[in-house]
């Protein structure tokens, strides 16, 4: 009497025969998109081919599966497939906006010129050797400065209060900057531009820009450092009282030191939304085409706003300028972010 | 749960006594004072915020009336204006992008969380958090110089054959017609909306991912051991506990699409009609129509975009509320201090 030999059964996720399947489809799917714009032709261009070659592609996926599956893993493969088809998506499509923009501007970031001078003398037309974004990046780092000085104290020690304190009025301020995160950063500059500029008659300038960059990004700060302060384990606040520490020390030497990493990393992701930010510098800075070096004496660009205006012109070098500029503002976010999440991992491997 | 109610009156008169003994009065209390005053400066700014939109507004809102919600035009110096048009554009063009954001996120979400694992997963989380970061002015570039000329093929197919949707409709459009003119599809609602839903993804999705993420474990192997497929668990498991959060992470994406502004003002041209029809050329939003109009405004205009915008920021206001308490509703229970 002898058992049937037993046969291993391969559990793995992905299995070869998989893989096959899954490229042949895609081979198949392809060719017969390409055939149907290249003959039948519906509908052009790159959108449309990408969605009827993602369709095609599940549908023979689907065929081709069921041929040695049944009907419950059939589905989960297609469902694999399927997800793992719009995560490719996404990240294509993020992929393609970065680097559409970077290669665009890549023309004028070659030229020194482009980081050592502004606009003012450059003619529509000039060639790209002439004229550059220096003042746009000296706006946007004395914007970015001033509203970081007023937003970082400002933010943190709220977020502090929220975290160490407890009763009726934290819960009130907690539900009020909840709110005040869902404020449109355009009604920010419109209320700068209605009470500092109209009002109380500052001049459209970086300040009143920093000003409204920072009603901005005071609530997305204090958000981030609360959730941030709030994950300090309860056993460590706990210990430092039990020891006689007072609430000062604990949040001084346990809670701080504790989240400090983690707060670095809130304050770096909300300055790369405040760089970011176009709409509230539209209102409140004005425009000009000089290096302004005092941010409290009339207009003074900022890199998106000075993207924002070179886009709109109708002469191709002032856009490929803007390009440029798009992308150094873009290459200043992805290094801020990357900072951001090196300072953010730190804290994990301890 | 009795016992938890028996307790707690008790419970903080107990703690308090003792931090009063602990106080040893000086460094403390200023301490705490610091910590209120600077609560008090943070709600006193964003009192002033509100309160000046509210008082500024006044003014058109008294003049306007209950017109202010009927009327489609903006002519604040005739008095004649209304965000009955902007709101509708404004709120079209976030469907659309909610429609289109919330498949991507979903799948975004279920693959970093279900499928995805070691540097891949690492990345793509640093990934989904840094497309939420890339600035607006950038996305509306790409939509405007590469997108708008790509996708008006497909507007153009779906108004072709979609055009039995009242939605779908195009004005001036001729299917039979090979040389109508494509310009009827450009700067619509419709291409705004692809570009919201990119930037509005990266936010719905990371909102998913955690919720997916914290499924109970048990019953994820539970649903294992019963035999079932990976899409069986996620299907049984993962979604439904994570509707909640599912929900509340797309209305937060509803809140922000509603929101943005330049992105959408570089795309569209702007109408001061209702435009139902998300193919054609020209739409509004709220946003966009205080960018346009603020520069050339007087008083009564400040004044009339200021009530705009305080309708933008309760509208936000309340969707985003909504989405606060779906999300805080769905965790309950699931987290536990160390």
């Amino acid at each position: 009497m002898s058992l049937p030999a037993e046969v291993r059964r391969d559990t793995r996720a992905g299995r070869a025969r998989d893989r096959i399947a899954e490229t042949a489809s895609l081979a198949a799917a392809v060719g017969l998109t390409w055939i149907v714009f290249a003959w039948i032709a519906p509908f052009d261009g790159p959108i449309g081919f990408v969605v009827l070659g993602y369709v095609l592609f599940l549908a023979l996926y689907a065929t081709l599966v069921s041929l040695d599956e049944r009907g419950p893993a059939v589905r989960d493969r297609l469902a694999a497939v399927a997800i793992r088809g719009l995560a490719y998506l996404v990240v294509g499509t993020l992929v393609g906006i970065v680097g559409y923009t970077i290669w665009s501007g890549l023309r004028s970031l070659l030229h020194l010129n482009f980081f050592t001078q502004d606009l003012a003398v450059t003619q529509q037309l000039d060639p790209l050797s002439v004229g550059g974004i220096l003042h746009a990046v000296v706006g946007t780092l004395e914007q970015i400065a001033m509203a970081l000085a007023v937003v970082l104290p400002l933010g943190v020690v709220c977020a502090v209060f929220l975290t160490e304190t407890r009763g009726a009025f934290t819960r009130f301020v907690r539900t009020v900057v909840e709110a005040m995160t869902a404020l449109p950063s355009i009604v920010a500059g419109l209320f700068v531009y209605a009470s500092l500029i109209l009002t109380v008659g500052v001049p459209s300038s970086g300040f009143a820009a920093s000003m409204a960059i920072s009603v901005m990004m005071l609530p997305i700060i204090i958000r981030a450092a609360d959730v941030v302060l709030r994950v300090v384990p309860g056993s460590l606040r706990e210990a430092s009282l039990a020891l006689g520490a007072s609430s000062w020390r604990t949040t001084w030497h346990v809670v701080l030191p504790t989240a400090r990493s983690g707060l670095a990393t809130a304050v770096i992701l909300g300055t790369a939304r405040g760089l970011g930010e176009t709409s509230p510098v539209l209102i409140t800075a004005g425009f000009t085409t000089n290096l302004a070096l005092n941010p409290f004496d009339g207009p003074q660009v900022s890199l998106p706003l000075v993207t924002f205006n070179l886009i709109r012109s109708p002469y191709e070098g002032m856009v490929t300028r803007g390009y440029g500029a798009a992308a150094v503002l873009m290459v200043v976010v992805v290094v801020l972010f990357v900072i951001g999440r090196l300072v953010g991992r730190t804290r994990k491997g301890k | 749960m009795t016992a938890s109610t028996q307790v707690r009156p008790t419970a903080p008169d107990v703690a308090e006594q003792r931090r009063e003994l602990a106080l040893p009065g000086g460094a403390d209390r200023v301490f705490r004072l610091v910590l209120r005053s600077m609560g008090a400066v943070v709600l006193a700014i964003m009192a002033v915020v509100g309160l000046f939109l509210a008082v500024r507004a006044g003014l058109a809102l008294r003049k306007a009336g209950g017109d202010f919600l009927t009327t489609e035009a903006w002519e604040p110096d005739d008095e004649n204006f209304g965000v009955a048009a902007v709101l509708i554009g404004t709120v079209l063009i976030a469907l659309v992008a909610i429609s289109l954001a919330v498949p991507l996120a979903t799948g975004m979400a279920l693959y970093i969380s279900e499928y995805a694992t070691g540097w891949r997963k690492r990345l793509l989380v640093t990934l989904v958090d840094l497309m939420a970061a890339v600035p607006s002015v950038v996305y509306g570039l790409w939509g405007v110089n590469f997108l708008q000329p790509h996708v008006v093929g497909l507007s153009r197919w779906l108004a072709t054959y979609g055009s039995w949707i009242p939605l779908l409709e195009v004005d001036g459009y001729d299917p039979g017609d090979p040389l109508s003119p494509q310009t009827v599809f450009t700067s619509s609602t419709f291409i705004a909306g692809i570009v919201v839903a990119l930037m509005v993804t990266p936010i719905i999705s990371s909102i998913m991912r955690e919720v997916f993420s914290q499924a109970p474990v048990g019953e994820r192997e539970g649903a294992y051991a019963l035999g079932g497929t990976r899409w069986g668990m996620i299907r049984t498991v993962v979604l439904p506990f994570g509707r909640g959060g599912m929900i509340g992470g797309t209305m937060l994406g509803l809140g922000r699409a509603m929101g943005e502004t330049i992105a959408i003002y570089m795309i569209i041209s702007p109408v001061f009609v209702i435009q139902p029809h998300i193919l054609e050329n020209g739409a509004s939003s709220i946003s966009s129509l205080i960018a346009l109009k603020y520069g050339a405004a007087g008083k009564v205009g400040i004044s009339a975009l200021m009530a705009a915008g305080l309708t933008l920021f309760v509208v936000t206001l309340a969707v985003n509320f909504g989405a606060s308490m779906i999300i805080a509703r769905s965790r309950s229970g699931a987290q536990s201090e160390v």
